[in-house]
């Protein structure tokens, strides 16, 4: 059994690459691209404190200087427009924020502004800029600290949103991120920090708009957004163990989403779970499971049994007594997969103990 | 009003023909209007057009400007090609945003002018970070970002100034105060008027024109990118204007009952285009009337005769890159 701390990175990379962990790829993709591109440069609340950002962007001051890694007033409206302002002049700024909640202080002009000058001046500007944002989990991150909110950014035409789920994905999608012409919604999960992949050195990108196949399977397709990933192949495995065979897809990007993988993958098995980490109304599940409704509705000739996991309807608490049954974990996941496989027979849970991730059961927070 | 001193008889043409562009150019949107050829809604400066001529008269071809929804001023003084925006207007295909921005969108990157933005203050961010790459680009350029008295109500304008102080970016920071947001005025919004007391808190110079005059306007920018060219901080314009039409539309509305005729007949005493033009003879005067009656007629006659965008244009410029 693969350690449940490690997300797993594609095949292609283990040949040349080292165990990285997620925030160290991270790191290593800004300091690659600011390398080569002195339009780079990054900005935002902390970002060269002696913290950097989980160390994220630690002492990347001390190699590119001031000028191209800076500090900012805690006016995240404001310092929104001056990077999409400093966009369309030319650079290629990084606007990092410690949690996606204080995205919300940003909407404004990411939804008025950097989604809509291209098209709106008619194809004469673009905004080549990358909106970090990590998304809190446990040691009582609570209501403001752990929301899930990229489907907000979904709904808006011109921002591209991705959710990379593993240190792979997470250094080729920020390169990539940084290397777009749009505006993208960059959506880090603070417990994928400390997993570790196989990542190569040399620079090189995740293609937005390509899913990947983490595990192949027959009986059911799991979708997992962001670290419900890792959630999922904790889930697949203890489904293997009675016979459950799951497939689990990573969409990697939700804008562009690669919807056909998902379509193919869900007419193959015959049966979808999309897990979300997040709420499921008008969510990344939300859409998906639109999506493929309309997709098979009439044509198909078996129809497709489709259900989706995320956030409970409610604020997020900080009580871990109620925290833990906020959010989808392995043992549900499993469970609803058991019940959608094989609905006549009796439910079933994997042992609770079984369903806790090591990268979740070390966190020692804070933040 | 003084005569201005240091002005050359060019540079007086050159306000004189700024001033008369925009006044002419929007009172033949005004009349063309109801003809339901124009596709956008619009927000004359009719007015109001001493400050983005004074303003941007100070600056070069490479220095920047953005501006508002009420923007034909902005862009025709900074240079923004005429046809470009009569056909934006018109919803045509030749138009400065392929007629997908409308009147209150007008950009010309070519120009220096930045798009403008529909949301009150949402552009004076993007001045600042515009700035902010000028700065380390070297070359002395400047950006001055244009707003109304509304704006200054914005938590963002407050965020920007002390962002464009702490970094002493070239900024010229300029409001158009006409005293009304769309049809509710000061008295009603501010607690105090004392706005350059305010924006002076961050440490910014500031200046307060009240009579509109586009030499005194035009000479303190002057001085004032001078010192930005080599280093110095931003600056602050609050500069008292009068809406002479209604909010949006072409007619006036003096008969709404929200402010008085009188108030505009003052401002329309020491209107700065006829001041302006008194400056110069009657022949050169003609002659430069003839020109913009001219080149309006054609930017309507351009627009009219321009093609729609075709309809798959819909789907075009959604992502950068994709068509």
């Amino acid at each position: 059994m693969s350690s449940p701390a490690r997300a797993e990175a594609p095949a292609v990379s283990r040949e040349s690459g080292r165990l990285l962990r997620y925030v160290d790829a991270l790191r290593e993709a800004v300091a690659q691209e600011m390398e080569a591109d002195e339009r780079v440069f990054v900005l935002g609340l902390d970002v060269d404190d002696h913290k950097g950002i989980q160390g994220s962007t630690l002492g990347l001051q001390a190699r590119f200087g001031t000028e191209r890694i800076f500090n900012t007033p805690l006016s995240e409206d404001a310092m929104t427009g001056v990077a999409i302002g400093a966009a369309i002049a030319g650079l290629r700024p990084i606007h990092v924020h410690i949690r996606m909640d204080f995205l919300m202080l940003c909407m404004n002009q990411l939804v008025n502004m950097a989604a809509k000058m291209h098209y709106m001046y008619g194809g004469t500007v673009t905004v080549p800029l990358v909106v970090r944002s990590m998304i809190g989990k446990s040691w009582g991150q609570g209501a403001q600290h752990s929301q899930g909110l990229y489907s907000m950014f979904m709904h808006v035409p011109g921002l591209k949103v991705v959710a990379p789920s593993n240190a792979h994905d997470a250094k080729g999608c920020l390169i990539a991120a940084i290397r777009d012409d749009n505006p993208v919604i960059f959506v880090e999960h603070r417990l994928l920090y400390g997993t570790e992949a196989f990542v190569d050195e040399a620079p090189f990108t995740v293609e937005f708009g390509k899913a990947r196949i983490a595990v192949p399977g027959n009986d059911i397709t799991l979708v997992g957004v962001s670290n419900m990933v890792v959630e999922c192949l904790r889930a697949q495995e203890l489904l293997s163990e009675v016979g459950i065979s799951a497939e689990v897809l990573d969409p990697i990007s939700l804008v562009p989403l690669d919807f056909d993988t998902i379509l193919a993958s869900a007419r193959r098995t015959g049966c979808v779970l999309v897990v979300d980490n997040a709420w499921t109304t008008c969510g990344a599940s939300a859409e998906i499971i639109a999506r493929l409704a309309e997709a098979t509705s009439g044509g198909d000739a078996k129809p497709i049994v489709m259900r989706r996991m995320g956030f409970a309807p409610t604020t997020c608490p900080t009580t871990p007594a109620l925290e833990q049954t906020f959010y989808p974990n392995p043992a549900t996941i499993a469970s609803a997969v058991h019940s959608l496989v094989r609905p006549k027979a009796k439910a079933w849970s994997p042992a609770p103990e079984r369903a806790v991730l090591a990268y979740q059961r070390q966190f020692r927070g804070p933040f | 009003m003084p005569s201005p001193a240091k002005l050359t008889s060019e540079d007086i043409r050159r306000i004189y023909r700024s001033l008369r562009l925009i006044r002419r150019a929007e009172e033949e949107i005004a009349r063309v209007y109801p003809s339901d050829r124009i596709k956008s809604p619009v927000h004359l400066s009719i007015g109001q057009e001493a400050v983005a001529v004074g303003v941007c008269d100070a600056l070069t071809g490479d220095d920047v400007v953005s501006g508002t929804y009420r923007g034909h001023a902005t862009y025709l003084a900074k240079g923004g090609d005429l046809n470009a925006m009569m056909a934006e207007l018109f919803g045509k295909v030749t138009g400065c945003a392929r007629g997908k921005g409308g009147s209150m969108h007008l950009v010309e990157m070519s120009k220096n002018v930045l798009g403008a933005s529909a949301v009150v203050g949402t552009t004076i961010p993007l001045a600042v970070g515009y700035a902010l790459a000028l700065r380390r680009e070297g070359r002395g350029r400047v950006a001055a970002a244009f707003f109304g008295d509304g704006a200054t109500e914005e938590g963002v304008f407050y965020e920007s100034l002390n962002f464009a102080s702490l970094h002493k970016l070239p900024v010229v920071f300029v409001c158009e105060n006409n005293f009304y947001a769309i049809h509710t005025p000061l008295t009603k919004r501010w607690a105090s008027e004392a706005l350059c007391g305010r924006v002076a808190n961050f440490g910014i110079p500031t200046h307060r024109i009240t009579d509109s005059d586009v030499f005194a306007i035009r000479r303190i920018v002057a001085d004032a990118v001078a010192e930005m060219r080599q280093g110095a901080g931003p600056i602050f314009l609050e500069c008292h204007t009068y809406r002479w039409r209604e909010h949006v539309g072409p007619m006036e509305d003096y008969e709404a009952g929200y402010r008085d005729r009188n108030d505009m007949e003052t401002w329309r005493a020491t209107d700065q285009l006829e001041r302006v033009g008194a400056l110069l003879d009657a022949t050169t005067r003609g002659k430069i009337n003839i020109e913009i009656e001219k080149e309006i007629a054609a930017a309507i006659e351009f627009a009219d005769q321009s093609p729609f965008p075709p309809p798959e244009e819909l789907h075009t410029h959604v992502f950068a890159g994709q068509s």
